[in-house]
C-alpha cells in the first residue's frame, strides 16, 4: 500500500503542492489555535470561516480566484465581528447573527453560478487539490505576514487573553489587539477554507489546540503540540484520503477528533496525578472545573 | 494633612513622590466624588483608601491607570502623567476564579507582569527572565507548585501568584484593588505582608483600596477616607474617629477600638464590613 502512495505522489504532480500548502496551514493554525481557544473564540472562527465561503461564492461568480474572495470575506466578518461585539455578553448573539446572515447571501450566489458543481461543493468541504502554484504564492505570503504580526504582538497578546485586568493596569493596549487578532485569525481561516472547506476549518483551527490544553498547561508546549497535531491531521488525511478517493476533509477532521480524545483521555489522568500530588482531592478540581 | 506639609517641606533631594496629586477633582456630571484632593505618597509608604461603595475608590484606581481622565486638577506617577507610565505600576486584582482548563502555569502569570507589556517575542534574556520569575515565586512562597496550571490552584494560591505577577517588574508604586477580598483570614495575612515586606525593603509605595482597613491596620502609615464627595486624610488614629467620621457621613457614627481592631458603629455592616451610614439617602 505504501508502495501505491508513493507512486500516486509521483503520478500526481498536484500532490506535491497540496502537502506544502497543508503543511503551511498546519503551522498557521496550531500557532494561532491556543490563543484562539484561551480566548473562547471558537464560534467566532466558524462565523469567520462561513463568511468566507460568502467571499468565495462571490469570487467564483465574479470569475476571480476564490482565493483572494475567500480572504476579503473573512477579513471583513472579522472587521464587522471586532466592531459589532463591544461586550463579552453579547459575543454569541452578534456572531450568531451575522452568520446567519452571511451563509444565507453566500447560497444565493452559489445559485446564481452556472459553472463547474465541484467548485461549488469545494467551497464548503475544501479543495486541496486545486491549490495551484499562484494560489500556493498566496498561500505562503499571507502565512507569513500573519505569523511575523502575531510575533510582534504575541506577549501583549497572551497577557490580554489570559489575564484582560491586569494586562490593561500594565499598559496593554486590548482595544488594538482584539481587532488585530480577529484579523489575522480571519486571514488564517480563509487559507484554511480553500484546504479543508468553511465548513471544517475548526478541525485544523481549534481541535489540535483544544487537545494540547487538555494535555499542557505551559502555552510553548501548547503551542508546539498544536502544531504537531494540526499537521499529522491535515498531512496525514490527505495522504489517507489518496487511496480511497474520498474527500480530505472527513480525514483531517477524523484524525484531530482521535487526537482530542486520545489528549482528553491523558488529561483525566494528569488532573488526577496534580491533583493527589497537591494532596487534595478530586472534588477541587471538580469545583474548580464548574467555574466561568 | 500634617503629613502632606511633611513631605512639602522635605528637602529637595528626598526621593520624588511615587505619586502626586493637586487639587484633583472627579465628577461625572453633577455628582462630584473628590474635589481638591492633595495626595503625595512617599516611597516605601502604605496607604490605604477607604469608603463606602460609590465613593470613588475604585474610579481613583482607574485615574491613576490612565483609563479614566481627572475632571480637574493634576496626578503624576513617578514623574509620569497617567498611562504614560504603567510599567512603573504593580496591579494587584481582587481574587476571582480563573478557568481550571486555562492554558498558564503559575510561573507564566507571574513572567507576564514581567514582560507580558513589551512587544516582539522576547527571546533574548529568557536565562535572566527565569531567574526573575523564580526569585520572585520564592519571595512569595510559590517555587511549590510554579510549574502547576493557575486554574488548579486554590484561590490563595492564586493571590499570592497575582503579588508575585505585580511585584517582579519591581514596580515603584504598587496599586491594590481589594486583594484580600474573599480570602480567609490566613491569607489575608499572608498577602498583606508580602506587600508589607516589599515596601519595607525595595520602598515601594502602597495605594490599597480597601472596605476594611482591620487586616492592614497595622501597616498603613495614612488613610485616605472618602464618603460622598468629603475625604479626610492621615494617620488611621487620627482620621478613624467619631468625630471625623461622623463629619464625613454627616450622621452620628462612633469608632470604637477593640482589641486593636477599629470597630464603625452607626454605619450599617454590608459585605465586608463596608462602613456606610444607614440614614444616607442618594439624591
Amino acid at each position: 500500500m505504501s508502495d501505491y502512495i508513493s507512486t500516486t505522489l509521483l503520478l500526481l504532480p498536484f500532490v506535491g503542492t497540496a502537502l506544502v500548502a497543508a503543511a503551511v496551514l498546519g503551522v498557521l493554525a496550531g500557532v494561532l489555535g491556543p490563543l484562539i481557544v484561551t480566548r473562547n473564540m471558537a464560534f467566532s472562527v466558524h462565523g469567520t470561516s462561513e463568511l468566507a465561503l460568502t467571499g468565495g461564492a462571490a469570487a467564483l461568480l465574479a470569475g476571480i480566484n476564490v482565493g483572494y474572495g475567500s480572504l476579503i470575506g473573512a477579513v471583513v466578518a472579522a472587521v464587522i465581528l471586532g466592531l459589532l461585539t463591544r461586550k463579552v455578553s453579547e459575543h454569541d448573539s452578534v456572531i450568531g447573527a451575522v452568520l446567519a446572515f452571511g451563509l444565507g447571501v453566500g447560497v444565493l450566489l452559489l445559485s446564481f453560478y452556472e459553472g463547474n458543481s465541484a467548485n461549488k461543493f469545494g467551497l464548503l468541504i475544501g479543495q486541496i487539490a486545486s491549490v495551484d502554484p499562484g494560489s500556493l504564492v498566496l498561500l505562503v505570503s499571507a502565512a507569513v505576514g500573519v505569523l511575523v504580526v502575531l510575533a510582534f504582538i504575541y506577549r501583549p497578546l497572551l497577557f490580554a487573553s489570559v489575564d484582560a485586568e491586569v494586562a490593561a493596569a500594565r499598559g496593554v493596549p486590548l482595544r488594538v489587539l482584539s481587532p488585530v487578532f480577529a484579523v489575522l485569525v480571519g486571514v488564517a481561516t480563509a487559507l484554511g477554507v480553500q484546504t479543508v472547506g468553511s465548513l471544517l476549518v475548526l478541525s485544523l483551527m481549534i481541535t489540535p489546540a483544544a487537545a494540547a490544553s487538555r494535555v499542557t498547561a505551559s502555552p510553548l508546549v501548547a503551542t508546539v503540540l498544536s502544531i504537531v497535531f494540526a499537521e499529522l491531521a491535515v498531512l496525514g488525511g490527505i495522504v489517507l484520503s489518496l487511496v480511497p478517493g474520498k474527500p480530505v476533509s472527513a480525514f483531517v477532521t477524523a484524525i484531530s477528533f482521535l487526537i482530542y480524545l486520545v489528549c482528553r483521555l491523558v488529561g483525566v489522568l494528569r488532573a488526577r496525578r496534580i491533583g493527589s500530588g497537591r494532596g487534595m482531592a478530586s472534588a477541587h478540581l471538580a469545583v474548580g472545573a464548574g467555574t466561568p | 494633612m500634617t503629613a502632606d506639609a511633611l513631605v512639602d517641606a522635605a528637602p529637595v533631594n528626598a526621593p520624588a513622590a511615587a505619586l502626586r496629586m493637586r487639587s484633583a477633582r472627579l465628577a461625572y456630571g453633577s455628582r462630584v466624588l473628590w474635589d481638591g484632593l492633595d495626595l503625595d505618597i512617599r516611597p516605601g509608604e502604605f496607604l490605604a483608601v477607604l469608603g463606602p461603595n460609590g465613593s470613588g475608590k475604585t474610579s481613583m484606581l482607574r485615574v491613576l491607570l490612565g483609563q479614566q481622565p481627572l475632571s480637574a486638577g493634576t496626578v503624576t506617577i513617578a514623574g509620569h502623567a497617567p498611562g504614560k507610565a504603567n510599567h512603573k505600576l504593580g496591579y494587584i486584582p481582587q481574587q476571582r476564579a480563573i478557568d481550571a482548563n486555562l492554558t498558564l502555569r503559575a510561573r507564566d502569570l507571574v513572567g507576564l507582569g514581567l514582560d507580558g507589556h513589551r512587544w516582539g517575542l522576547g527571546l533574548r534574556g529568557r536565562a535572566e527572565r527565569r531567574r526573575k520569575v523564580d526569585a520572585v515565586l520564592a519571595e512569595v512562597g510559590a517555587s511549590d507548585y510554579a510549574d502547576h496550571p493557575v486554574g488548579l490552584l486554590s484561590g490563595g494560591e492564586q493571590q499570592r501568584l497575582r503579588v508575585a505577577q505585580a511585584l517582579v517588574g519591581d514596580p515603584e508604586l504598587l496599586l491594590c484593588d481589594e486583594p484580600l477580598l474573599s480570602l480567609d483570614l490566613a491569607h489575608q495575612r499572608v498577602v498583606s505582608d508580602l506587600i508589607d515586606a516589599r515596601r519595607r525593603t525595595a520602598g515601594t509605595a502602597v495605594l490599597f483600596v480597601t472596605h476594611e482597613i482591620n487586616p492592614v491596620l497595622p501597616l498603613v502609615d495614612r488613610v485616605l477616607y472618602l464618603v460622598n464627595g468629603r475625604f479626610r486624610i492621615g494617620p488611621p488614629d487620627e482620621v478613624m474617629t467619631s468625630e471625623n467620621l461622623s463629619e464625613l457621613y454627616r450622621t452620628p457614627v462612633d469608632v470604637l477600638r477593640v482589641r486593636g481592631q477599629i470597630v464603625v458603629v452607626g454605619a450599617h455592616q454590608e459585605a465586608h464590613h463596608c462602613p456606610e451610614p444607614t440614614a444616607e439617602v442618594r439624591p
